[in-house]
């Protein structure tokens, strides 16, 4: 097995851990890391595909790894999105303990 | 395949799957800034350095600065409760081995021999006066994508504002943080490094591995650095330049574009001898915008009223 092969399962691998994350973890904090993991993994599967046209004989292919670059940055912003409504969301929870938010 | 190839994929499932299943929110995050440092290297031996540079800048690095910011917030809430009940457990892990077993074999079946748009890009590149075929896919070809991921950037900085509540709107975002001499010692060893690296990676981008987005993600790394060390504070997002720093990356980028109605035809064209001056144009906005709308999003929501 190449090496390129071996990591796009490795890849495979890591989206079965990040899913397994996202459905046994119960904080939300918890399943947004599970959920980056999940996607680290679908990235380095695509890379693997993308790099088998270059063994193929197709030479570097720049457009999924302009797709995967453009797809870290996206990542990230969501995550910001995500942790701030978990941030957002103690905070309620600390002001009114026990009770229906007001907002 | 060798020995440090094997190596390197164990650690990168250990890191994981400690990302995953560990007991506490930080030992979490803690794993999955190593599997980001990791997934960079995976990234070098896959022949894609520029996919490299933004995954330890962004996987290692801004989004573990975020994650364990939310983790000192969180942390009341975080470790209690972390009981599914087994038979969930092992359904859900039964599901995921399905899952990734799925994705292993459908990558293992995929046709012989494997597409791909190499060529096609090769045959172009001479019109767009770059020699770094990733930027001009992300700058030329694909500059579409590239608009719209600001916008998707700059749509989630207005999402995490609007988290704030009514009574800090436009206030200061994040914490304030005290003077730290061991943080401050690190901001100022890294800060001129790091504005050198960054720098260059912006300039070399056109002809080798780097380019505006990795610039910017150095950059917005410095600023929480610098702010973690007390020595500045983030301005209000009220302020009227912070609103325009954000946005003049996809302005300028989004006026050259409808510009090329006029001098090539059509939208996001450039006219060939200006292709090179207007792309370095359009990547000094964006890293400026992008830069700053990173940093804002490790910041947070607005926290605090508009005195420092």
């Amino acid at each position: 097995m190449s090496a390129v092969e071996f990591f796009g399962l490795c890849g495979a691998a890591l989206v079965g851990l990040g899913f397994y994350g996202l459905i046994v973890q119960v904080h939300p904090f918890r399943k947004i890391v599970a959920f980056n993991v999940l996607g680290s993994g679908v990235f380095v599967v695509f890379g693997a595909i993308a790099r088998r046209g270059v063994m193929g004989g197709d030479g570097a292919d720049p457009v999924p790894q302009a797709l995967v670059i453009t797809g870290i940055v996206v990542a990230f912003s969501a995550t910001a999105l995500a942790v701030a409504l978990v941030k957002r969301l103690a905070r309620e929870e600390q002001e009114t303990p026990g009770t229906e938010e007001d907002e | 395949m060798n020995v440090l190839t094997l190596a390197l994929a164990i650690l990168l499932l250990i890191a994981g799957a400690w990302a995953v299943v560990a007991r506490s929110a930080f030992a979490a995050v803690s794993g999955f800034i190593v599997c980001g440092l990791l997934l960079a290297v995976v990234w070098l031996i896959l022949g894609a350095p520029d996919v490299a540079l933004t995954e330890a800048a962004i996987g290692g690095g801004l989004t573990g600065a975020l994650l364990f910011g939310a983790c000192g917030v969180l942390q009341d809430s975080s470790t209690v409760r972390n009981s599914r009940s087994v038979s969930l457990r092992i359904a859900g892990a039964l599901l995921s081995l399905l899952v990734a077993c799925g994705l292993g074999a459908a990558f293992l079946l995929l046709p012989e021999p494997a597409p791909g748009l190499g060529g096609e890009v090769r045959s172009s590149m001479a019109a767009t006066g770059l020699e770094n075929p990733v930027t001009a896919v992300l700058l030329t070809f694909r500059a579409w994508d590239t608009l719209l991921e600001k916008v998707v950037v700059l749509l989630a900085l207005v999402g995490v504002w609007s988290f704030a509540p009514d009574s800090l709107w436009a206030g200061r975002p994040g914490v304030r943080y005290r003077l730290d001499p061991h943080v401050i010692f690190l901001a100022q060893v890294l800060c001129p490094i790091g504005i050198v690296v960054g720098v260059y990676l912006f300039w070399v981008g056109a002809s080798a591995p780097g380019g505006a987005f990795q610039c910017a993600t150095i950059f917005a790394a410095l600023w929480v650095l610098v702010t973690m060390a007390g020595l500045a504070d983030p301005l209000p997002v009220g302020r009227l330049v912070v609103r325009i720093a954000v946005v003049a990356g996809a302005v300028v980028f989004s006026g050259i574009g409808v510009a090329g109605f006029f001098w090539a035809g059509a939208f996001l064209a450039y006219p060939v001898e200006f292709a090179k001056p207007l792309i370095l144009l359009i990547e000094a906005a964006l890293t400026l915008s992008v830069a700053f709308t990173l940093g804002l999003l490790v910041a947070g929501s607005p926290a605090r009223g508009e005195e420092p």
